[in-house]
C-alpha cells in the first residue's frame, strides 16, 4: 500500500456533519408525534412532501452551481430545513405554499449566499417569514386541537388538503397567543374560563407540543449537538419579562412566564431553530447574548407587534446581529490580558 | 495536596496506550548502519569532525555543536564512517539532510566515560556546559538545546521547575515505560536540572491514566524534595502553556517564555538523560521509541541507538506493510508522516505509529464548515478556530493576527472534534507560513528602502559637496582677480607697456627729428 502523505491530525472524533443533522431529524420526532395527536397528520404530510420538495430543490442549486450533488446532498442539512420550516407551518398547508416556502429557503436564503455554512439567515425562519407576509390568511389558519371538539381529518384528508386545496374544508381557530393578545376586558382566570383553546397553560395540544420539542432539545444538548448558551439566554431573559409584565393576570396582563413558555414556538425556536449554529453567534458568551437578545425580542414583537408569534421575526432580526455580537465576545486567548481588537 | 487547575477546552480521544506496554522496554540491538543527523535539534546544525573512513568509538563526538543554540552529536557506538552526506531526515518537508553515516563494528567498543564529580555541589555553569557537551536536547518531541533553558537570564530566577511526564497524545508510551522502569534516574536528573536553576520548587506533572508509573515515581521520589502532580487526563495537558497552567494556574503571556513567568519546563526523558550525562558520563546516544498500530504484530517499547532506520525498528515490531496506510512519526495528534523507511530514529523520535486504514481511516473529502462550535470548544488556546478558518481561506492576514493566529499550538483538537472533517491545523500553518514570508519580505524591502535612501542621500551629500568645492574654488579665484587687479591699479602691465611703447616712439621720434 503506497503510504499516505497528510498532515496531522491522524486520528479524528467520531461525529460528523451528517450524524449531527440526523440527530435533529431525530430530536424533532416527539414534537412531531405529539403534533400529529393533537392536530392530526397534517404537519406530517407537510414533512413528507416538503422535504422531497427541499431535496429537489437543492439537487437543482447543486447542479446549476456545479457542486457535488450526492456528497452534499448526503449532509441532510435540506431535509433538516423542510423539517423545521414545516413544523412551522400550520397543518393541512396547500402545497404552493410549501413549494414557495421551500424556494425561499433554500434557494433564496442558503444557495443564493453560497450554500450550507454560508447563509448569515436562518432558512427556514426566511421560508417562514416570506410566507408570513405574503399569505397571512393561510399563515394563520391553524387547524383545532384534539379535545376542542373539532374532528380530526384523516390522512387521506390531509392529502386532499396539501393537493387539491380548492376541495378541502378548512376548520380553523385562532390560536392561544392570539386569544390573549385579543383580550381586552377580562382576567386572564376568566380568559381561560372562556376559552377551551387556551388549555391547561398555553393552549389545548400546544403546550404538549412544546414540551415534546423541549424533551427533543434536551436530548440534543446531553449528545452536545450545541450548547446550553443560546437556549438558556432567550428562555431565561422570556421568563424575566414575561414575569415582569405579568401584572397578576389582570385583564391588561401580557400572559404568564409559564404561558410565553410553553406557548407558541417558544421551546421549539429556543431548541431547534435559535441553535443553528450557522446563522448564530459563534462564542459560547456570543451565543448567551445572542440567546437573550432573541428572547427580548421575541416577547417584544408578541406584546406589541401585529403579529402574534415572534420567534421567526426575532432570529432573523438577530441573525443581522450575530457579527456584531461576535465582534464584542471574542474569547481571551491564552497569555492574552485583553481581548484583542478586531 | 496541590491544587490542581483546568485550562480550557481539550478533548479525550481513544487512548490505545496499553498496546504498547505488554512488555518492559527490550534494546533494538545495533542495526548495520547508522544515520545520524547533524541537526536533531532546533537551532543550528553540528558541524561534522570526522571524515569518511575514519573509526569511532562509542560515545565519541562526531559533530561539534555550532554556537550557542546548538548541541554536539556522538557515535552510538564504535565502527568506521561511512560518509558525511545528504541522507533522507525525518522532517514534515521529507527533505534530506546532511547526516553522518556510520557502519557499526560489534565491538561496541567506548570511549573512557566522563562522569561529573560531584554535581551537586558544582557550578550550575561547567554543568550547564557539561549538559550541553551531552548533545542533549528536548526529549519530549520539539528537541529544543536543553543547555539553553538552564543558561540563566538576568533579573529572572526561576521559582518552578516542572518535569513534564503527562505524555498526553495516545499511543505513546515511551515516556510512561520511562517512569515506570528508571524512576531513579527521571528523579536523579530532575534534581541535577534543580540544582543548575538554582534550586526551584520542583514538580513533576503526570496524567492519571499512568497509575504504575505514579507509583514507581512516588517511590524513587521519596525524600528528594520533587513532587509528583497528578492531574486528570485531558489532550492536550502536556503541551508546555497547559502544563504550566494545570500545575500552577498561571499562563505564559504571549509571545513571552515560561521563563517570563519563572518556570522551566523539562521533559522526563531529558531528565533521565541529563543523569546519563552528569552521574555516568555518557553523551545521548539513544532514546526509547514507541513502536505502535495495528500495522506492528509486536507492538512495545524499544531502547533505540540514535541514527538506527525505521526500516530496522519496524522489522523487530513484525510489520506488515501491506496493511499500513501511513507511517508516523510522533503521536496521532501531533505526528507527521514520513514516506522513506530509511529515515533515521533521532533525539525527538518519542513514537513510530503504524496504523491500518480501518484504525485511522484516510480523511474523507471536507464538508462544509457549520460553524457548529466545537473547535471553539477544544481549543486549548481559546481561540476561534472557525473564524480563523474563514480567515484563513480568506487571506485575510490582518484579521488572523487580530484573531492571535499565533497563538495556536497545532494540537490538532479543532480538526479532531470537526464533524465537516475540515483539516483546519493544515489551514493555520499555511497562514503561518505566508505571514512569516510576508513579513520577511516587508522586512526585506524595509531594509532595501532604507539602503535605497542611505544611497541617495549619499549620492546627493557627495554633489552637494563637489558643487560647494566647485563653488570654493570659484569664489577664491575671483577673490584673487579682484586681490590682483587691487594691488596693480597704480602699475598697470598694460598701461605700462603702452606707456613704453609710447616712450620708445617719442624716442624714436626725437632720434629720426636728429637725422
Amino acid at each position: 500500500m503506497a503510504l499516505l502523505r497528510v498532515t496531522s491530525p491522524h486520528a479524528h472524533g467520531a461525529q460528523d456533519t451528517t450524524q449531527v443533522m440526523q440527530s435533529v431529524l431525530l430530536a424533532t420526532l416527539p414534537g412531531v408525534a405529539v403534533m400529529t395527536w393533537f392536530f392530526g397528520p397534517g404537519t406530517l404530510v407537510n414533512i413528507l412532501f416538503g422535504s422531497m420538495v427541499a431535496v429537489a430543490m437543492e439537487t437543482v442549486a447543486l447542479a446549476l452551481r456545479r457542486r457535488p450533488i450526492l456528497r452534499t446532498l448526503d449532509d441532510h442539512s435540506a431535509v433538516v430545513t423542510a423539517s423545521l420550516l414545516c413544523i412551522s407551518l400550520p397543518p393541512y398547508s396547500p402545497w404552493w405554499l410549501i413549494v414557495i416556502g421551500m424556494g425561499s429557503a433554500i434557494w433564496l436564503a442558503k444557495h443564493f449566499y453560497g450554500g450550507l455554512g454560508y447563509n448569515p439567515f436562518n432558512p427556514a425562519m426566511v421560508g417562514y417569514v416570506v410566507l408570513l407576509i405574503s399569505f397571512p390568511v393561510q399563515m394563520t389558519s391553524w387547524a383545532p386541537p384534539r379535545g376542542t371538539g373539532a374532528e380530526l381529518p384523516s390522512f387521506l384528508e390531509a392529502l386532499r388538503a396539501c393537493f387539491a386545496p380548492q376541495t378541502y374544508d378548512a376548520v380553523t381557530m385562532a390560536t392561544a397567543l392570539d386569544v390573549v393578545k385579543q383580550n381586552s376586558g377580562l382576567t386572564l382566570e376568566a380568559l381561560w374560563r372562556e376559552s377551551p383553546q387556551l388549555g391547561r397553560w398555553a393552549g389545548a395540544g400546544w403546550e404538549w407540543v412544546s414540551l415534546a420539542f423541549l424533551a427533543g432539545g434536551l436530548w440534543m444538548l446531553k449528545k452536545r449537538l450545541f450548547t446550553w448558551h443560546a437556549p438558556v439566554g432567550m428562555l431565561l431573559s422570556i421568563t424575566l419579562l414575561s414575569a415582569l409584565f405579568y401584572d397578576e393576570g389582570s385583564s391588561a396582563s401580557k400572559g404568564s412566564p409559564l404561558f410565553h413558555l410553553l406557548g407558541g414556538a417558544t421551546l421549539f425556536g429556543a431548541f431547534f431553530i435559535i441553535t443553528d449554529p450557522v446563522s448564530s453567534a459563534v462564542s459560547n458568551r456570543g451565543r448567551l447574548v445572542y440567546g437573550a437578545l432573541i428572547g427580548a425580542l421575541v416577547y417584544i414583537i408578541r406584546v406589541a407587534g401585529n403579529y402574534p408569534d415572534a420567534v421567526a421575526f426575532a432570529v432573523l432580526i438577530m441573525n443581522f446581529a450575530a457579527p456584531f455580537i461576535d465582534h464584542y465576545t471574542q474569547p481571551r486567548t491564552y497569555g492574552h490580558r485583553v481581548r484583542p481588537p478586531t | 495536596m496541590r491544587r490542581i487547575h483546568d485550562f480550557h477546552g481539550g478533548i479525550h480521544p481513544a487512548e490505545h496506550k496499553s498496546d504498547s506496554m505488554a512488555q518492559p522496554i527490550q534494546p533494538a540491538g545495533v542495526p548495520d548502519v547508522l544515520v545520524l543527523p547533524t541537526g536533531q535539534h532546533i537551532g543550528n546544525s553540528a558541524l561534522p569532525t570526522v571524515a569518511p573512513g575514519q573509526r569511532v568509538l562509542g560515545g565519541e563526538e562526531i559533530a561539534e555543536a555550532d554556537g550557542a543554540l546548538s548541541v554536539p552529536c556522538h557515535a552510538p557506538t564504535s565502527g568506521t564512517v561511512l560518509a558525511v552526506e545528504d541522507r533522507p531526515v525525518p522532517h514534515p518537508s521529507g527533505l534530506s539532510a546532511l547526516c553522518i553515516v556510520l557502519q557499526p563494528d560489534g565491538r561496541d567498543e567506548w570511549a573512557e566515560p566522563r562522569p561529573f564529580a560531584n554535581p551537586m555541589n558544582a557550578d550550575p555553569l561547567l554543568l550547564t556546559q557539561h549538559i550541553q557537551q551531552a548533545g542533549i536536547a528536548g526529549m519530549g518531541g520539539a528537541g529544543f538545546p536543553t543547555a539553553v533553558k538552564l543558561s540563566p537570564r538576568p533579573g529572572k530566577p526561576i521559582q518552578t521547575l516542572i518535569i513534564n511526564g503527562t505524555e498526553c497524545e495516545p499511543y505513546i508510551t515511551a515516556d510512561d515505560s520511562l517512569m515506570r522502569e528508571r524512576a531513579a534516574a527521571v528523579i536523579s536528573g530532575s534534581l541535577i536540572l534543580a540544582h543548575v536553576l538554582g534550586n526551584p520548587t520542583v514538580l513533576l506533572g503526570i496524567e492519571d491514566n499512568k497509575p504504575e508509573a505514579i507509583a514507581a515515581l512516588k517511590d524513587a521520589a521519596t525524600g528528594s524534595g520533587v513532587e509528583i502532580v497528578v492531574f486528570p487526563t485531558k489532550y492536550p495537558s502536556g503541551g508546555e502553556k497547559q502544563l504550566i497552567e494545570i500545575l500552577l494556574g498561571a499562563q505564559v503571556p504571549s509571545g513571552a517564555l515560561p521563563a517570563d513567568i519563572g518556570v522551566v519546563c523539562q521533559n522526563v526523558g531529558t531528565a533521565a538523560a541529563v543523569h546519563h550525562a552528569v552521574v555516568n558520563g555518557r553523551p545521548l546516544v539513544s532514546r526509547i521509541t514507541t513502536v505502535t498500530g495495528e500495522a506492528v504484530s509486536r507492538p512495545g517499547n524499544y531502547e533505540v541507538l540514535l541514527g538506527t532506520p525505521i526500516r530496522h525498528l519496524l522489522a523487530l515490531a513484525g510489520y506488515d506493510a501491506s496493511v499500513n496506510q501511513r507511517l508516523v512519526m510522533g503521536g496521532p495528534m501531533m505526528g507527521f508522516t514520513v514516506s522513506d523507511p530509511d529515515c533515521p530514529i533521532i533525539k525527538t523520535s518519542n513514537c513510530l505509529l503504524l496504523p491500518t486504514e480501518a484504525e485511522l481511516p484516510t480523511p474523507p473529502p471536507p464538508q462544509a464548515c457549520i460553524r457548529c462550535g466545537l473547535c471553539a470548544e477544544a481549543c486549548p488556546a481559546s481561540l476561534l478556530p472557525q473564524q480563523l478558518f474563514w480567515y484563513s481561506r480568506g487571506r485575510d492576514h490582518e484579521r488572523l493576527e487580530a484573531h492571535n493566529l499565533f497563538d495556536c499550538i497545532e494540537c490538532g483538537a479543532c480538526a479532531y472534534v470537526c464533524p465537516s472533517h475540515i483539516p483546519l491545523v493544515q489551514y493555520y500553518r499555511a497562514s503561518k507560513a505566508e505571514i512569516i514570508a510576508q513579513r520577511q519580505d516587508a522586512e526585506r524591502a524595509e531594509h532595501a528602502r532604507q539602503r535605497f535612501e542611505a544611497r541617495q542621500e549619499r549620492i546627493e551629500r557627495q554633489a552637494r559637496e563637489k558643487a560647494e568645492r566647485r563653488e570654493a574654488r570659484k569664489r577664491a579665484a575671483e577673490a584673487k582677480a579682484t586681490a590682483a587687479t587691487g594691488d596693480d591699479k597704480d602699475s598697470d602691465p598694460i598701461q605700462a607697456a603702452i606707456e613704453r611703447a609710447q616712450a620708445r616712439k617719442a624716442a624714436l621720434a626725437d632720434a629720426g627729428s636728429k637725422d
